[in-house]
């Protein structure tokens, strides 16, 4: 049997072991992406949902067929949460992706881009970004990422063919939009209002399609907000909550509200069996693709303040591609050039193949006018100065539990002041991981 | 004459341990062996392997999750704030609610698995037809991915399009929401976990009734016991050894439970079937990393100090007899 050996001795065998296999998992795939024959290898992260990994695929086609000493390799991640982690973990041990999309507003501010980010003010296509965009990917000055797209803005859905049926117009204030529904609720054929909580995200367009209403009427809303002199328990913001459980009280929803999923909510007011369905204009582009016969028969409406006056479009800005730190030398301008060409005119026309849902923020960049019908409505808001930033742009303050407390208010399980107060102690625990002052 | 034969069975049992039983007291193995000295059994080196996991894995990571609970932690930096999660996390408006209802989670879900594991095994030990083929069907479920059944039961308990509402309207029944009412989705989800789970506990049940000799049915029999007594006087008493283990891994489990609770309901109708664990992984989701740290250190803690109690007061019991 072999003898023990002196203690010390297996501890310094034991450090060494641990300084190894500290050191194999600190090397990164990433090094051994440039190969000899003068070509950069490339990789770009975009997130998973079926149209962003085709427009994906199809813009690296076409950036390696005009870069040919470049290769781009796509990687995909999932959206929501499970992704932000993902997002925060691969830049904190630096394993980020060359290029990758990320939300813009308060997730990016989320990210430290100080810290992890390239910036990308010089560009030259910084000019053609619409200046409403920039601070929703800037801190400071320092801009940060480029536009991926369209902005979707946030509204009701609503079908055409009921409207028409049933003699009714568009609603500009609450009472017209709650009178709407019950005309459409005695009627009896249709649901008034879809509602789809089998994807929770889905009930929180109550409350997040409502902030540009309250900013119209309290326009320092928001950055009180943030100072925490401004809550969701009162008033005017306390409506949003309060308008979710009127409709539902009302029996406005369809009956299998708790189980149906976003897919069976646009299949709902595409075919007409539901009349409205509260949701982002990104809906509009899934109607094009899965219901192309029934695209002219919807149309999309801001969701209607209680004064008319108030009533406006609410938008939330297109994610960004971003640069991380990690990223360097030839890969780094590798990876500027891919940006780049996001930003150029044929980088938008991939963009438009992929369906659109709202107006471009990048002015290289135009609307065609083959789009839905939709879609040119929303453009109208945006034109006509009736449109504003969703609050996670303006403040970023977003607490993480709204679409738990928008289910329960919206099925009848809590009241909508307890929802708000119970949203307002959520919101206190991000402001005060975020290190701001005031909470 | 009943007495005798629960006397003998009683005084046996002192003898007479379920494999699981005698594996804890360490068994007789060590003095068997060709050890030189009474110290270790192995060359340090021969260790070191497990040694380097262990801490790299496991003691690392915990002491360190001890310092992150008392930090803002953003994975990119963090600062030191006292006690200030923990009593941010007691203060979480769904605390209470996420703890009554891991408690009712592992308590249905504990009690259904020893129930319906002893009476399984009981059958499943006697001599019914295709015993080795039912044994499998029984256990099958274990095998399976937490997550794809979580998936599936959800497919399948849809209210509107789900095979088990719509084979209940066949019969005119209109089945409840499943997963969608709020006072129903909890107890859902235990009972498809208990369907999962209860494949281990009716193994290790097998294991401790196929232990129980013979010969104590017998004398039974003869002395003209009924099929309730045997069961109330030789088989219970006899497989507590194996109980102990079913009941407290279930419980184990159930405070743990998270899982399928995530791919069944994520906790919802809103925060309806929220246990801790979910609570805590939405605030880890969130990106309160400290937060969520200090969570799993109570959860720590209070899975500690209700298993490790059990654990002793039954190894008492088993000693005791």
């Amino acid at each position: 049997m072999i003898e023990p050996k002196p203690l010390r001795r297996n501890l310094a065998a034991l450090a060494a072991l641990s300084v190894a296999s500290i050191a194999m998992t600190g090397c990164s795939v990433g090094s051994f992406g440039s190969s000899d024959d003068g070509k950069t290898t490339i990789t770009f992260q975009n997130f998973n949902a079926a149209d962003a990994v085709k427009a994906s695929k199809q813009m690296i086609a076409a950036f390696e067929e005009e870069n040919p000493d470049i290769t781009v390799k796509l990687d995909t991640i999932p959206g929501g949460s499970d992704g932000d982690n993902l997002v925060k973990t691969q830049l904190s041990t630096g394993d980020m992706d060359d290029v990758f999309a990320y939300n813009s507003g308060s997730l990016f501010q989320a990210i430290r881009p100080e810290q992890n980010l390239v910036p990308l003010t010089e560009e030259s296509w910084v000019e053609t970004v619409a200046p409403s965009y920039l601070p929703a990917v800037s801190v400071g000055e320092d801009v940060y990422g480029a536009p991926s797209g369209t902005s979707s803005p946030g509204g009701v859905l609503y079908n055409k063919t009921v409207y028409e049926r049933l003699g009714l117009s568009v609603p500009t204030a609450w009472d017209e939009f709650r009178a709407n529904n019950e005309k459409i609720l005695a009627d009896g054929e249709v649901t008034p209002i879809e509602q789809t909580y089998g994807d929770s995200w889905t009930a929180q367009m109550f409350v997040l399609a409502d902030f540009a209403n309250i900013a119209a009427a309290e326009p320092t809303w928001a950055a009180e907000y943030t100072e925490n002199k401004a809550h969701y328990a009162d008033e005017p913001a306390l409506q949003s909550f309060t308008n979710q459980q009127q409709a539902f009280d009302d029996g406005f929803f369809n009956e299998d509200f708790a189980s149906a999923t976003y897919d069976d909510g646009v299949r709902a007011v595409a075919t007409g069996t539901a009349a409205h369905y509260p949701i982002l204009s990104g809906a509009i582009s899934a109607v094009e693709q899965n219901y192309p016969e029934n695209i002219d028969d919807i149309g999309m409406f801001a969701l209607p303040a209680k004064n008319a006056a108030d009533t406006r479009l609410t938008v939330f800005l297109a994610s960004a591609f971003y640069i991380p730190k990690s990223t360097t030398g030839e890969k780094l301008a590798a990876a500027k050039k891919f940006v780049a060409f996001t930003q150029s005119a044929k980088g938008c026309s991939i963009f438009l193949e992929g369906g659109v849902s709202g107006p471009f923020v990048n002015s290289t960049c135009t609307l065609p006018d083959s789009v839905p019908e939709a879609v040119q409505g929303l453009q109208q808001y945006v034109d006509d100065g009736k449109s504003g930033a969703a609050l996670e742009y303006l403040s970023p303050l977003k607490g993480p539990s709204l679409p738990q407390l928008a289910v329960e208010v919206g099925s009848g399980i809590r009241p909508a002041a307890s929802g708000a107060q119970l949203y307002d102690e959520d919101v206190k625990k991000q402001a005060k991981q975020l290190g701001l002052a005031g909470w | 004459m009943t007495e005798t034969v629960m006397h003998k069975a009683a005084s046996s049992s002192r003898v007479v341990e379920s494999p699981l039983s005698s594996q804890k007291r360490g068994g007789g193995l060590k003095r068997g062996g060709g050890q030189k000295r009474g110290g270790a059994q192995y060359s340090l080196w021969f260790l070191l392997p497990g040694a380097i996991l262990f801490l790299v894995l496991f003691v690392v990571p915990t002491i360190s999750s001890f310092y992150f609970s008392l930090t803002r932690w953003t994975l990119f930096d963090s600062e030191f704030i006292g006690l200030e999660n923990f009593v941010t996390f007691f203060r979480e408006p769904m605390l209470l609610q996420g703890f009554t209802n891991t408690f009712i989670y592992a308590l249905i879900t504990s009690v259904g698995k020893v129930a319906i594991g002893l009476a399984l095994a009981m059958f499943l030990t006697s001599g019914v037809i295709a015993r080795g083929y039912l044994r499998a069907v029984v256990f099958f479920p274990v095998l399976v991915s937490t997550i794809g059944i979580g998936i599936t039961f959800k497919v399948l308990l849809n209210p509107y399009h789900g095979l088990v509402n719509q084979s209940l309207s066949v019969f005119g029944i209109e089945g409840p929401g499943w997963l969608t009412d709020p006072h129903l989705a909890l107890l859902t989800v235990a009972a498809v976990d208990v369907w999962k789970g209860v494949g281990v506990s009716t193994l290790i049940f097998m294991a401790g009734l196929v232990a129980i000799p013979r010969d104590y049915y017998e004398a039974a029999t003869v002395d003209g016991v009924g099929g309730w007594q045997a069961f109330r006087f030789i088989t219970l008493p006899l497989v507590r050894p194996a109980m102990a283990t079913v009941i407290l891994l279930n419980v184990i489990s159930g405070l743990r439970s998270f899982d399928l609770i995530w791919a069944m309901t994520g906790g919802g109708p809103g925060f309806t079937s929220d246990v801790i664990g979910s609570v805590i992984y939405k605030q880890y989701q969130a990106g309160f990393y400290g937060l969520s740290t200090a969570g799993n250190v109570v959860l720590f803690v209070v899975v500690a100090a209700i298993t490790v109690p059990m654990q002793l007061a039954f190894r008492r019991r088993e000693i005791d007899q």
